[in-house]
């Protein structure tokens, strides 16, 4: 697992909209060739999806060859209701970029048959090639997408019924009336997202504090589902400074020591092969010396990864 | 509830508003075409319900070619944002509004006074009667012009005191409180979007029923009633004020009188009064025009009440019977200080109005488009942005000057 521990919101979005930005652009993508991203819903990411549309308006980056599966939808909700998922992602993200209406995936939370709905999804999602980047956040249970407490580890695509907190935590998007949050869900299994290739969680405030430490410090268990990415070859949790007040500090300071170190040993290594920095960059059609970092981590050594985006 | 500007894209589909949410996930649809407003506002087209002619064409003065004058107008005013409008003929000689179906005595004095009028001008030995009303159908706007919604006749059943440029011999009274009185002077009511008529009149109230009763607007003006003849005819039905503080009784704090509609506890529930104000800066002063937006800004409605002038030099034309002088922004009855009527333009009045009331953005474009057509009854496809809305469109900069003219989706006029 990596911990990147940025300052603020602000920064954690731009850091998390960024590597995705360079994951699409370093697997090149093309007709025949789908980027497969997983996407959340919710107040946390929307920053990312800001930056992300920027990077899109400013021609860094195109979505035409991105397929992509959002994580979950409410039951019974109608699908141009302001608060369903599928209106939330046509106003923030895919109604401003170049995204094919085909290429996007939400379950339907009005399917005649709940359970075909979302054994069609793993299939779409088997079809797709699996999914290259799953990218999630957590609720203040260590839910990852509506995989409630005491959800299966090992669960796939289904109907969840929602847990007591998470219409709490809802109800401001139903102007604080309980009685309208939807009590029901279609999303994704913590299995599903463990098949990723690699997950990304983001995780921002202090009120998330304290389901970021139950994720990372303690064991893996069901009651907070985030947990079981520790058995993932490839995580990143993306953070903001108060979304670590839970933690120990020799966690925080062994994270943020070694995204120090690690960005030195990139820069000794990037000087060692720097030869010529210009044609790598065209060679890899690379916008920024950040993401031709990455083409020389591809290159050249395994362990100097994912900090070195940063810079 | 205001509405607010906010940076969108509009989406149009075969002339109407289209929500791009259900494109995208129920048709997988794309833009065809995309054009690029360059950060302009887009509001609803505005929409006036009185106006009585300009550059040079009046509608009122009966002529060869009716249609091919209201046409006219139609076409210019795309470049003030007017997408949709109603005509408005004042009180006029019966002719004017239809073929005198019999001669009486006192109809063959009045036919006469025309023909002489028509003779004077013209040199023919005949009469030649040509009517206004019978000419003209509701129709669409489009690349030919603004859209008509049907006609606002102004008068004869109006005030003697307070009759404005109207001619007096031209007025009328009811006399069997019906369907008759409204036949007898305008020969039929097809294409009649609104009627102004005083409530104070005897067997007015019963008219207004009527006239409701056919989805016709009644509006109150040209009238000496006090509060209480105002809330009756409201009662009854009418839902508009003609030209608010102009042609009837001033604000009196013992007897408001019309004025007094815009804060009186006896409007039916669920139903608003509008009232139009001219904010040419003349008609009414600013403070005046201030007074009435707070007192009820939700009823505000932008009109221009427009004259045969507008549009042209200054000099000396004609209105209904009347002749007129303009003198700058100002345009009088000749050789007298009344007004009878404005040259501004919908989209001077609606920077006037933002400027003097000091209102916001969307309050200034809703005046001019969404509460006319709350008014009369069309806001479910115009005046408003909503899908389903007839894309009857225009485009302003930060400072509401038109850069361009859209009906049913089509650009009718760019800057």
């Amino acid at each position: 697992m990596k911990l990147i521990i940025l300052n603020d919101y602000d920064q954690a979005s731009e850091w998390a909209a960024k590597y995705i930005r360079n994951k699409i652009l370093l697997f090149k993508p093309g007709a025949d060739r789908y980027f497969t991203l997983g996407l959340p819903t919710g107040s946390t990411p929307l920053g990312c999806y800001k930056k992300l549309i920027e990077y899109y308006k400013k021609g860094e980056i195109s979505f035409q060859y991105v397929k992509t599966f959002n994580m979950d939808e409410y039951v019974g909700l109608p699908r141009d209701h302001p608060e369903s998922y599928h209106s939330f992602m046509w106003n923030n993200f895919f109604k401003h970029i170049d995204i094919k209406a085909e290429n996007t995936h939400i379950l339907d939370g009005n399917a005649a048959n709940l359970q075909d709905e979302c054994q069609a999804f793993e299939d779409k999602i088997k079809a797709a090639g699996g999914i290259e980047l799953f990218v999630g956040g957590i609720g203040p249970d260590g839910h990852i997408a509506f995989n409630e407490p005491g959800s299966s580890l090992v669960s796939r695509t289904r109907v969840k019924t929602l847990a007591r907190d998470t219409i709490l935590a809802n109800a401001r998007f139903f102007d604080g009336d309980l009685s309208k949050v939807p009590t029901m869900a279609l999303t994704v299994g913590v299995g599903t997202v463990m098949d990723a290739k690699e997950v990304m969680i983001l995780i921002t405030g202090a009120h998330k504090a304290f389901a970021l430490y139950k994720a990372i410090e303690e064991g893996v268990n069901h009651m907070w589902t985030v947990s079981a990415f520790q058995q993932h070859p490839q995580t990143v949790f993306v953070c903001d400074e108060d979304a670590t007040l839970e933690l120990r500090v020799k966690t925080v300071k062994y994270f943020k020591g070694e995204a120090e170190s690690k960005t030195h040993d990139a820069h000794m290594d990037l000087l060692k092969h720097s030869g010529c920095i210009e044609s790598l960059k065209l060679h890899y059609g690379l916008v920024d010396n950040a993401s031709l970092i990455i083409a020389v981590k591809t290159q050249i050594v395994e362990n100097v990864d994912f900090c070195i985006i940063v810079c | 509830m205001t509405g607010n500007v906010a940076p969108e894209d509009l989406w149009v589909r075969e002339g109407r508003i289209l929500d791009p949410e259900k494109l995208f996930f129920d048709e997988q649809g794309y833009a065809d075409k995309r054009v690029d407003c360059g950060g302009n506002i887009i509001a609803p087209g505005f929409i006036d319900v009185q106006i009585n002619g300009g550059y040079g064409i009046d509608f009122s003065q009966a002529s060869e070619d009716v249609s091919g004058g209201i046409s006219f107008v139609g076409k210019k005013i795309l470049e003030h944002g007017v997408t949709s409008f109603c005509p408005t003929l004042v009180t006029s000689p019966p002719a004017v509004y239809h073929k005198v179906p019999h001669l009486q005595s006192y109809k063959i004095f009045e036919l006469f006074s025309f023909q002489l009028t028509v003779s004077k001008r013209s040199s023919h030995n005949e009469a030649v009667l040509f009517q206004v009303l019978p000419n003209i159908k509701v129709y669409n706007g489009g690349p030919h012009g603004a859209g008509v919604l049907g006609f606002h006749l102004e008068g004869p059943f109006i005030s003697v005191e307070k009759r404005g440029a109207h001619p007096e011999h031209c007025l009328r009274t009811f006399k069997y409180g019906g369907l008759q009185d409204l036949m007898e002077a305008y020969g039929s009511l097809d294409n009649v979007a609104m009627v102004t008529l005083a409530p104070e009149l005897a067997k007015s109230q019963s008219v207004v029923q009527e006239l409701c009763q056919r989805g016709i607007t009644v509006s109150l003006g040209h009238s000496v009633a006090n509060l209480s003849q105002a809330e009756e005819a409201v009662q009854h039905g009418a839902s508009f004020i003609t030209h608010l503080f102009n042609a009837m009784l001033p604000f009196h704090h013992r007897d408001p009188g019309i004025v007094g509609l815009l804060t009186s506890d006896q409007i039916p529930a669920g139903r608003t009064v509008y009232y139009g104000m001219i904010a040419d800066g003349i008609h009414t002063n600013p403070a005046a025009l201030r007074i009435a937006h707070r007192a009820h800004p939700l009823g505000l409605v932008l009109v221009t009440d427009a004259i045969t002038a507008m549009g042209l030099p200054p000099g000396r034309h004609t209105l209904g019977q009347q002749v007129i002088e303009i003198q700058g922004l100002h345009a009088y009855v000749a050789g007298t200080t009344t007004l009878c009527g404005s040259i501004a333009t919908m989209d001077m009045c609606v920077r006037h109005f933002k400027h003097a009331s000091g209102c916001s953005v969307e309050e200034a474009l809703e005046a001019a488009s969404l509460h006319p057509a709350q008014l009369l009854g069309i806001s479910n496809r115009k005046g408003k942005l909503d899908f389903g809305s007839d894309a009857d469109l225009v485009f302003l900069d930060d400072a509401l000057n038109i850069q361009a003219t859209y009906i049913s989706g089509e650009e009718v006029w760019r800057k």
